[in-house]
């Protein structure tokens, strides 16, 4: 077996609970090139600059998705003709995290005009209620999961209710939005068995959304779906019903799998820093500057993949035309000489300049929801949970290298307030 | 020494806002904390509101410290930083 | 650490931005002397911008944007008193109120002030605006709150179309009178000017380019209409001079200082030059009243009215007088950005000397693109029209001076291609 590369060793799920130190590696060499078995190899940027650099940089491309190749049936009817026009379809609607400007800017702008402040204000309500609620059911517990009791249930009812995803519905979300979530870690792209239970699962809730879609145009309701679905969007055109589809599948694929991390890596992070959990609790201001040093110390993503149209000079090498990028935002964030003792978790740093929503074109949509959401959570763990232990250190994690975080956070508490 | 003529008014000492719009790139998210203090006008002209009441400062705060290229200033006379 | 002694005086000329930033800067560098700032209006520094925008719509009090400030209580504010005179040869200072202010340190930035009306009868007129400061700006505003006939701007720069805009914001019907083929043709070039010129003719600006007024008709007192070279006639009920500015140099006429109208010359460093070009390591001067030699453009001296480069030049400068040994000359990227309307324009770099423009991103159709100004085959200058996250990548371009035109694949590429035009300089 060759040697590892220190990219394999990012994937590695050994280093899934503390991959910090193979960034450090990383990062002794801005960006370089990591042997994939190809001729141009996947080249890593894993400062500060040069992440920054690549992401703004209009040569470097989102359309990273392999050609759409649908597994085979065995029906020569499906094969010949079905399949290659949905294969077609599904190329020319991707979901906008994966396309360029000028179309990746329509496709955006038509979400953002229905992502209003009003709707995102009221979400901020909603998120404390939420949180109290869920909070309330586990009084007198002596142990909480806080990923099964708080982290993950929170994002996923705010961002259903958001989309007017039905309640009763929302449980079918749970395997699609995890299974659809690997397009996000780089070797599931090339594995074919994955590749082929997401084309199934994108068919399973495609047709969810396709008939969600037409109830919304028959009752719309003040929700973003029935906005996107029935509203002209800021450029006039209405969205199509494919990219319709896949925009809403993306939203809420995302909505069920990345806040979860951000509020969970908080509350792990608190227990493993109880003066600045007792400084929150007391002092619930602090939480606008805590979230943000989180994003930086444990961002909820931990990378991502772009590809370059033209080659590019940068931090002393030569990134070839058409290869394969991994932008590390994680280990931007622990860059030395961006943020002086990096590896310090202090929320008190001055202007956090953090990777942890990415930046340019693609900046997280969700990210003001995901703010919200995690200041409603981690003010409310800090103030109500009495005595809280963590069990296990290092938790349980989550296969994803990309999307990483645990997959459950058991806490020891004397009650809960 | 001359006294400043904006410091004649009554009410309580207001917040200084200040946004370096070389800058800013329109990610919004300021816009989303505090929703009464900051909007874009088109693609990405952002409007603020450079005297907040005193009162809006956890706004503020949340818009300062949410700016993903830290363009946000803010000065808050009547909290002792 | 701290490099000023106690004793030492340091007195900041102006109470600009960039005066402020200077004596912010001289403090977080360790000076702990006394510390003067004089102002010739009677405020606080305050921010300029949105006095051409959000000033004028009534949306910002003129009062509001005094700056933060990270400054405490150890400040000798002069304000409502200009500087008078300066002497050197007793390090004095002379206000226009009679005071005399000793110094050991020096800092100027007074700034610059509204190119006045030819004609100053006609530019006192009631009805005839100049925009620069605070008090301007809320005359103004009263002006067009009271629903006038049509407003007359006179200049297509950038706060001519950014007075314009506010007019349509306003729903006031406005005619802008410009003696290049274009808005901002002196700044952007023809060929910019004429997309930007595009999106306000689109929004209902009356554009007279390539058109001068004569002179301004008077009615017991009061503006009311203009009449052009060509013997065209423009009714109105207000006029807005936006010629540009002037610098406020005249203070240091008998100082011994290199300075005239376009401002005070500096080595590369930021200090201040003698008459015999030779530096006063006790003086530095920044923001819009600084002529230096940018080491960007081969040392050629520019004196810029940038937002930017009060503030970045302002630190420099105030450093420089504290003491702290600065990294090398002061060399910002030129970065400016103008609102009209909704309509964002930002550049970086200078386009003074462009031979050609790329067009390299987007679509000016659209009203959205990035135009890349190059000369002699590199790139020294991007202007983006609501494009502001394709920047930071073309200020990469302009600092490296890296080959024009940019080349390659990339997203977002006009769909012709890159084009490459004169950039139509006057």
């Amino acid at each position: 077996m060759p040697d590892a590369t220190l990219l394999d060793q990012v994937k590695d799920f050994a280093n899934r609970a503390n991959p910090y130190p193979v960034y450090a590696k990383l990062r002794e060499n801005p960006v370089s090139r990591q042997d994939d078995g190809t001729e141009a190899g996947t080249w890593v940027a894993s400062n500060h600059g040069a992440i920054s650099s690549l992401l703004h940089d209009p040569r470097v491309s989102s359309e990273t998705l392999p050609p759409a190749d649908r597994p085979r049936t065995g029906n020569p009817l499906t094969d010949l003709i079905v399949k290659p026009l949905k294969d077609w379809m599904m190329d020319r609607h991707r979901v906008f995290i994966f396309r360029d400007p000028p179309d990746h800017d329509v496709l955006r702008a038509s979400v953002m005009h229905q992502f209003s402040r009003e709707r995102v204000q009221a979400m901020r309500a909603r998120s404390e209620r939420l949180v109290a609620d869920l909070l309330d059911e586990k009084r007198g517990a002596r142990e909480i999961d806080a990923v099964d009791d708080l982290a993950y249930p929170l994002p996923v009812t705010v961002i259903c209710e958001l989309f007017g995803v039905p309640r009763e519905d929302e449980p079918k979300f749970h395997g699609w939005a995890s299974q659809l979530a690997t397009a996000l870690e780089p070797d599931s792209l090339s594995d074919t068995e994955i590749r082929a239970a997401n084309s199934r699962t994108f068919d399973a809730i495609g047709g969810y959304m396709a008939d969600l879609i037409k109830e919304k145009r028959r009752h719309p309701q003040d929700d973003m779906l029935s906005g996107l679905a029935n509203e002209a969007t800021p450029t006039g055109a209405k969205m199509g019903d494919y990219d319709l589809i896949a925009t809403s599948i993306l939203m809420l694929v995302a909505g069920h799998e990345t806040t979860v991390n951000l509020i969970t890596n908080g509350l792990l992070t608190l227990l493993r820093h109880p003066d600045e959990l007792e400084r929150l609790r007391w002092d619930p201001g602090r939480a606008p500057r805590l979230i943000e040093e989180l994003l930086r110390y444990e961002p909820p993503v931990q990378f991502r993949t772009r590809k370059t149209l033209s080659s590019i000079d940068i931090a002393g090498v030569t990134i070839p035309e058409g290869a394969d990028l991994v932008l590390l935002l994680a280990s931007g964030n622990r860059d030395a000489a961006m943020f002086p003792d990096p590896d310090r978790f202090d929320p008190d740093r001055a202007g956090i300049r953090h990777l942890g929503f990415g930046g340019s074109l693609h900046y997280c949509v969700g990210a003001p929801l995901a703010r919200f959401e995690a200041e409603a959570a981690l003010t409310a763990l800090a103030s109500r949970l009495k005595a809280p232990r963590l069990i296990e250190d290092p938790p349980p994690y989550r296969s994803g290298a990309a999307l990483r975080g645990p997959e459950h956070l058991r806490v020891a508490i004397d009650g809960i307030a | 020494m001359s006294t400043p003529a904006d410091a004649s008014s009554g009410s309580p000492p207001g917040l200084r806002v200040c946004v370096d719009l070389n800058l800013c790139q329109a990610y919004a998210q300021c816009c989303y904390a505090a929703p009464r203090h900051f909007r874009i006008e088109g693609h990405e002209a952002l409007f603020y509101d450079p005297a907040p009441a005193a009162q809006d400062r956890a706004d503020i705060e949340r818009a300062r410290v949410a700016c993903p290229v830290q363009a946000i200033r803010v000065e808050d006379p009547g909290q002792a930083s | 650490m701290a490099p000023g002694s106690t004793t030492e005086r340091a007195v900041v000329v102006g109470a600009g931005l960039a005066a402020l930033r200077g004596a912010e800067a001289m403090r977080e560098a360790g000076f702990t002397g006394a510390l003067a700032i004089v102002g010739a209006e009677p405020y606080r520094p305050y921010d300029r911008p949105p006095l051409s925008k959000h000033v004028l719509i009534g949306e910002t009090r003129p009062d509001a944007t005094t700056l933060p400030s990270s400054l405490g209580a150890d400040v000798d504010w002069h304000l409502g008193s200009s500087a008078e005179r300066l002497d050197r040869g007793s390090r004095t200072l002379h206000l226009a109120d009679g005071r005399a202010l000793p110094y050991d340190r020096l800092l100027i930035a007074t700034g610059t002030r509204a190119r006045p009306w030819p004609n100053p009868h006609e530019g006192r007129l009631a009805g005839v605006f100049t925009l620069r400061g605070r008090d301007d700006a809320a005359a103004l505003r009263a002006a067009l709150a009271a629903g006038p006939r049509r407003v007359l701007v006179i200049g297509g720069g950038f706060i001519g179309c950014e007075v314009a805009s506010a007019c349509r914001q306003l729903g006031l019907p406005v005619t802008l009178v410009e003696p290049s083929p274009t808005p901002l043709a002196r700044v952007l070039g023809g060929t910019v000017g004429a997309f930007i010129g595009a999106i306000h003719a689109g929004r209902g600006v009356d554009l007279r380019c390539g058109s001068e007024v004569e002179w301004l008709e008077e009615a017991e007192g009061r503006f009311v209409r203009a009449h052009l070279t060509d013997g065209t006639r423009i009714e109105a009920d207000v006029a807005v001079i936006a010629l540009g500015a002037v610098r406020n140099t005249e203070w240091l006429d008998g100082s011994g200082l290199s300075a005239d109208p376009g401002g005070v010359d500096c080595d590369a460093a930021g200090y201040v030059l003698d008459t015999d070009g030779q530096p006063d390591p006790r003086i530095a001067a920044a923001g819009d009243v600084a002529r230096f030699p940018h080491p960007l453009y081969g040392g050629r001296r520019v004196a810029l009215e940038h937002w930017s480069q009060a503030v970045a030049q302002g630190i420099h400068a105030g450093r420089l007088l504290a003491g702290a040994n600065p990294e090398g000359p002061y060399g910002a990227l030129p970065t400016f950005w103008s609102a009209q309307g909704d309509v964002v324009v930002k550049s970086v770099g200078l386009t003074e000397g462009a031979d050609a423009l790329a067009i390299t991103l987007g679509e000016p159709g659209s009203g959205r693109f990035v135009a890349v100004y190059g000369q002699a085959g590199r790139c020294i200058a991007a202007v983006a029209v609501d494009s502001a996250r394709w920047l930071p990548a073309h200020a990469d371009l302009v600092a490296a001076g890296a080959p024009f035109p940019p080349d390659g694949a990339a997203t977002d590429r006009p769909s012709k291609g890159i084009m490459v035009l004169a950039p139509g300089f006057p």
